[in-house]
C-alpha cells in the first residue's frame, strides 16, 4: 500500500508513509502556506473584526502559481473581447477578487495546515520505526484532497505544464535534468490524490 | 404661490434621469459557469467535484468532465449572476479553473 490511499471501514482513508515521504509532503505544504500568506487578521491582531471587514486585493497576483489558484472570474481564457468589453471584464474580475480572494486563501490555508498537523502527529512514530500508517477521518480526507490538488497545481505551474504534451515530455526527462526530482514528486502526489479520490467517490 | 410650486417640476425631472441610468440591458439573459480544461487536474477529481458540489449524477458529472477534457470547456451551471459567482468561487476553492459570463447565444 505504499503511495496508495485505501478506504477505512466506516469512512476515512489510510496510507503508509516512510519518514522521507512525510518530510517531502510536509515541506511542500509549508512552502504552499508561505506562498498563500497569512490571513488579514494576522496583520491586525488587535482588531477581532478586521478579518470580517477586510477587503481582498483587486489586482491579480503576479506569481504564476497564485494566478492559477486565484484566476480572474470574468475573463474567458479563449475569449476575444472588444476593448470596452475587456475593460468591463477586468473591472468585474477585480470586484469579485476583492470579495472572494481572502476567503479562498483562508480555505486553502486550512487544508494545507491540516496536512501539516496530521503529518506532525505521525512524525514521532515514523522516526522510531522508519515509517507509519497515516489514518485520516472523512473530513481530513477532504482537506488532504484539496491540499494535494493545490500542491499539484503549484508544482505544475512551476514546471510550466500548460497542456497534455508538456506532461508527456516530463515523463521522458533524462535523470540528470534538474527538474527530475520535482517531476517525481508531481507524479507521486498524483498517485496519492488519485487513490484518495477513489476512497471519497459518492 | 410661485414660490410653492416651482420646485415640483425639478423633482420630476431628476426621477426620470435616475431611471434611465439604472436601466439594465438584457435582464432576462441567464449567466453561466464555465469550467476550463487544464492538464493538472485529474479526471477523477474533476468528476468528484461535479458530483460533490453540484450534486450531479455520476453519468452527468462524467459527461461534463469529458467535455472539459476534450472540448476544452463545459458549461456546468446556469442561473442568476449572484448564483454563478457563488459557483465560480466554489470551483476556485476546489482548484478548478472557472469563469462566469452572460449566456449570449
Amino acid at each position: 500500500m505504499p503511495g496508495h490511499f485505501e478506504p477505512l471501514p466506516g469512512g476515512g482513508a489510510a496510507v503508509a508513509l516512510d519518514d522521507v515521504e512525510i518530510s517531502i509532503i510536509r515541506s511542500l505544504a509549508v512552502q504552499l502556506l508561505e506562498l498563500i500568506g497569512p490571513g488579514p487578521a494576522e496583520d491586525a491582531p488587535d482588531d477581532p473584526l478586521a478579518e470580517l471587514f477586510a477587503e481582498g486585493p483587486s489586482e491579480p497576483p503576479s506569481d504564476p502559481v497564485l494566478k492559477r489558484l486565484f484566476p480572474d472570474a470574468y475573463i474567458d481564457p479563449e475569449g476575444t473581447p472588444q476593448a470596452r468589453e475587456a475593460e468591463e471584464q477586468r473591472a468585474y474580475s477585480a470586484e469579485f477578487r476583492r470579495y472572494t480572494e481572502n476567503d479562498l486563501r483562508a480555505g486553502k490555508r486550512e487544508n494545507a495546515l491540516a496536512v501539516v498537523r496530521s503529518l506532525d502527529a505521525l512524525a514521532s512514530r515514523a522516526a522510531e520505526d522508519g515509517g507509519a500508517v497515516l489514518k485520516l477521518s472523512a473530513e481530513e480526507s477532504r482537506q488532504w484532497l484539496g491540499a494535494l490538488n493545490d500542491l499539484r497545481l503549484a508544482i505544475g505551474s512551476r514546471l510550466d505544464i500548460a497542456d497534455e504534451d508538456d506532461t508527456d515530455l516530463l515523463y521522458r526527462l533524462p535523470d540528470e535534468d534538474p527538474r527530475k526530482p520535482m517531476v517525481m514528486a508531481y507524479l507521486w502526489l498524483g498517485g496519492l490524490q488519485e487513490t484518495l479520490v477513489s476512497t471519497l467517490m459518492p | 404661490m410661485g414660490d410653492v410650486t416651482s420646485p415640483a417640476p425639478v423633482e420630476i425631472e431628476r426621477t426620470e434621469s435616475a431611471e434611465e441610468t439604472f436601466a439594465v440591458p438584457e435582464p432576462d439573459v441567464p449567466w453561466v459557469t464555465i469550467v476550463h480544461n487544464d492538464p493538472v487536474n485529474l479526471m477523477s477529481y474533476v468528476t468528484y467535484v461535479f458530483q460533490t458540489y453540484f450534486g450531479y449524477s455520476k453519468d452527468k458529472a462524467t459527461k461534463l468532465m469529458l467535455d472539459v477534457h476534450h472540448k476544452g470547456r463545459a458549461v456546468v451551471s446556469s442561473g442568476s449572476r449572484e448564483e454563478m459567482e457563488r459557483d465560480v468561487q466554489a470551483m476556485h476553492g476546489y482548484g478548478l479553473w472557472a469563469t462566469l459570463q452572460q449566456d449570449r447565444k
